[in-house]
């Protein structure tokens, strides 16, 4: 028995097990790359920033002055800018993809919802510059010829639209914004409601329930935190949004009430001024807003991750 | 079964008095406006895509010809030109990118479903992929900018390739860990009993027979990138002239329309739409490819 061939030729085989470890540590390797680029990115704009961090410290959010001649530089009108662009573009946005989660979660024939889920993926997948050029050229004239004066008339009492209105500005960015986070937020909510358990919307309609008020009680109500999440999602990619908004939004760094005025947002400026930046206190300031924006956007993504998860993680895999 | 009237026993089920009818016409009121506004809502999103196809395709089509794939860019003032020089471009920064990119994510994705099921750290990562698929690609711009160009003292192909390649390993990463996940264990199981060593299961087995998904999410996360412009700003910086080396600035497609888009002359303009008409046409066919594979490719019936 002791010779027997079988025997003999595994031992002779060896066990492997060195080629399965090193297997192993490159495939752990790899996915530790990830913690690697997201710490090389921190302490890469942490380094770089230094020198505005020093020098301005926390007030650098706060103060309004962007001076690049005279070495003077403040964040405020660009987190303005940002905020009031991501939250008007979600004000817009999250009704109309709320809308088209319900109608291809519940209303839709089946035969129309592949189609129209693919054009919603379609609109996800154009770029941002595209987007841009089409905002340049059809949504800015649009805004100052139809669109504004329009405003003006029936809401200009609110004082949101007043001065000169030239088609680019917080407005017309906002839409932009709108139309880009619409998909990501419309299919991240259909996902969270299809995985409701379909037990829930027969319980509801065995209590004699409309189908709006299923919706409402079955589906809606269980998948509140999910769409808080996807929100918070489409939140962050607005945040971070860069080609499109630069082309839109007037590049003015400046806090105005008025949603015609021309603003800028983080992302922009970034993108406007870096390659021009002289001298190392201007690129470091420009490079401390990158940082803000990085570290907002972690913030923002970390918690609709988290909610998302929530919601979603002991579904079952989604079947088309 | 008795003898007793049932209408008596039971007047609050009386279905049609005042109030009840009135109740009912409004729930089904407000059932018919919702589904109506949800109707709507799905019809504003899928109009602008409309338009904007449409009016890409018009004013791209119309400033399509043959000099625009065989010529760089003409100097301001002269008709004509291309935009050759930026396709070869970004075909040079996509593949840098591919190259780098893609075994990285498939190679974190196979850790996250072959050895790290249920370990706390494969938790870890998987967020931190989710978390960095998030991050604006214009702070990967300038961090790449800080890494790669400032110690080169010039922009160059590879810097945009690496910036680039960033902004993939996360995607594939994720959609490889789930086709792996629908790869059944039965399949493995048998492997493993043959006496096939983990590594040649997980090479031979597990990725092949999940790799039309695998495919799937190369190509989508290749889609994405292909029209990103705010990273390559600063890393790939654009030329008005054929490069074909790598640490030399180079011209890309997205960066060139971006130039264009926002310059002052008609001329440019026409070649903007023209280019993303290309562009455009390139990330949908290969996006709807991705959908036709993976719809009749994926694995039936795994769990």
């Amino acid at each position: 028995m002791q010779n027997s061939p079988i025997r003999e030729f595994l031992s002779k085989r060896g066990s492997g097990s060195l080629a399965d470890n090193s297997f192993a540590a490159v495939m752990l390797l790899c996915a530790l790359s990830i913690f690697a680029i997201v710490f090389f990115i921190l302490t890469i704009l942490i380094l770089r920033s230094h020198q505005s961090l020093v020098q301005f410290g926390w007030k650098f959010f706060t103060r309004q002055a962007w001076d690049p001649v005279s070495g003077d530089f403040g964040a405020l009108p660009f987190i303005y800018g940002t905020l009031a662009t991501s939250l008007l573009a979600l004000l817009m946005a999250v009704p109309l993809a709320l809308g088209v989660a319900v109608f291809l979660t519940e209303l839709c024939p089946r035969p129309l919802r592949a189609p129209i889920s693919f054009l919603t993926e379609l609109l996800a997948a154009i770029p941002s510059v595209v987007y841009g050029l089409w905002a340049v050229f059809v949504l800015v004239p649009l805004m100052r010829d139809h669109l504004g004066p329009f405003l003006v008339k029936t809401l200009g009492w609110t004082g949101f639209f007043e001065g000169a209105n030239f088609g680019v500005g917080l407005l017309t960015a906002s839409i932009i914004l709108a139309i880009m986070i619409l998909p990501i937020i419309s299919s991240l909510t259909r996902d969270i409601m299809n995985a409701v358990p379909n037990s829930q919307r027969e319980a509801v309609l065995a209590l004699g329930a409309t189908r709006w008020e299923m919706i409402r009680i079955g589906v809606l109500r269980n998948s509140r935190i999910g769409i808080v999440g996807a929100v918070m999602l489409g939140l962050g990619r607005a945040l971070g949004e860069t080609m499109a908004v630069t082309m839109v939004i007037g590049n003015h760094p400046d806090i105005s009430k008025s949603l015609f005025a021309p603003g800028y947002t983080l992302a922009s400026v970034i993108a406007n001024e870096f390659s021009e930046a002289t001298g190392d206190l201007y690129l470091s300031a420009l490079i401390e807003i990158g940082l803000a924006l990085f570290l907002v956007t972690i913030v923002v993504n970390t918690i609709a991750r988290l909610m998302v998860w929530a919601v979603t993680r002991n579904a079952p895999a989604r079947v088309h | 079964m008795s003898t007793q009237p049932i209408s008596n026993q039971r007047p609050p089920l009386d279905l049609q008095t005042r109030s009840m009818r009135l109740n009912t016409a409004r729930r089904n009121a407000t059932n018919y406006f919702i589904s109506a506004l949800s109707v709507l809502a799905t019809v504003l999103v899928i109009l602008p895509l409309i338009a904007i196809l449409f009016y890409l395709i018009y004013k791209g089509a119309s400033s399509l010809n043959f000099a625009f794939f065989t010529h760089i860019p003409a100097p301001v003032g002269e008709s004509g030109g291309g935009m050759a020089n930026s396709i070869v471009g970004s075909g040079i920064i996509l593949l840098v990118a591919s190259l780098m990119g893609i075994p990285i994510g498939i190679a974190a994705g196979v850790y996250l479903a072959e050895f790290g099921r249920g370990k706390p750290l494969a938790t870890a990562v998987r967020f931190t992929a989710d978390v960095l698929n998030g991050v604006p690609s214009i702070v990967m711009g300038i961090s790449i900018y800080s890494l790669i160009v400032l110690q080169q003292k010039h922009f160059s192909a590879l810097a945009g390739g690496v910036a680039l390649a960033i902004m993939m390993v996360p995607t594939i990463t994720r959609t490889t860990e789930e086709m792996l996940g629908t790869v059944p264990h039965a399949i493995r199981e048998a492997a493993l009993g043959l006496g096939v060593p983990k590594w040649r299961t997980a090479i031979s087995v597990s990725l092949r027979t999940a790799s039309p998904g695998i495919i799937t999410g190369c190509m989508l996360a290749f889609a994405r990138v292909a029209g990103e412009t705010a990273p390559l700003l600063f890393t790939a910086f654009g030329n008005q002239f054929w490069s074909f080396k790598l640490n030399e600035p180079i011209a890309a497609l997205p960066l060139q329309i971006y130039v264009y888009a926002i310059s002052p002359y008609d001329e440019w303009h026409r070649l903007a739409w023209a280019g993303s008409l290309v562009l455009i046409v390139l990330i949908m066919v290969s996006v709807t490819l991705v959908r036709i594979f993976a719809n009749r490719g994926v694995l039936k019936g795994g769990s």
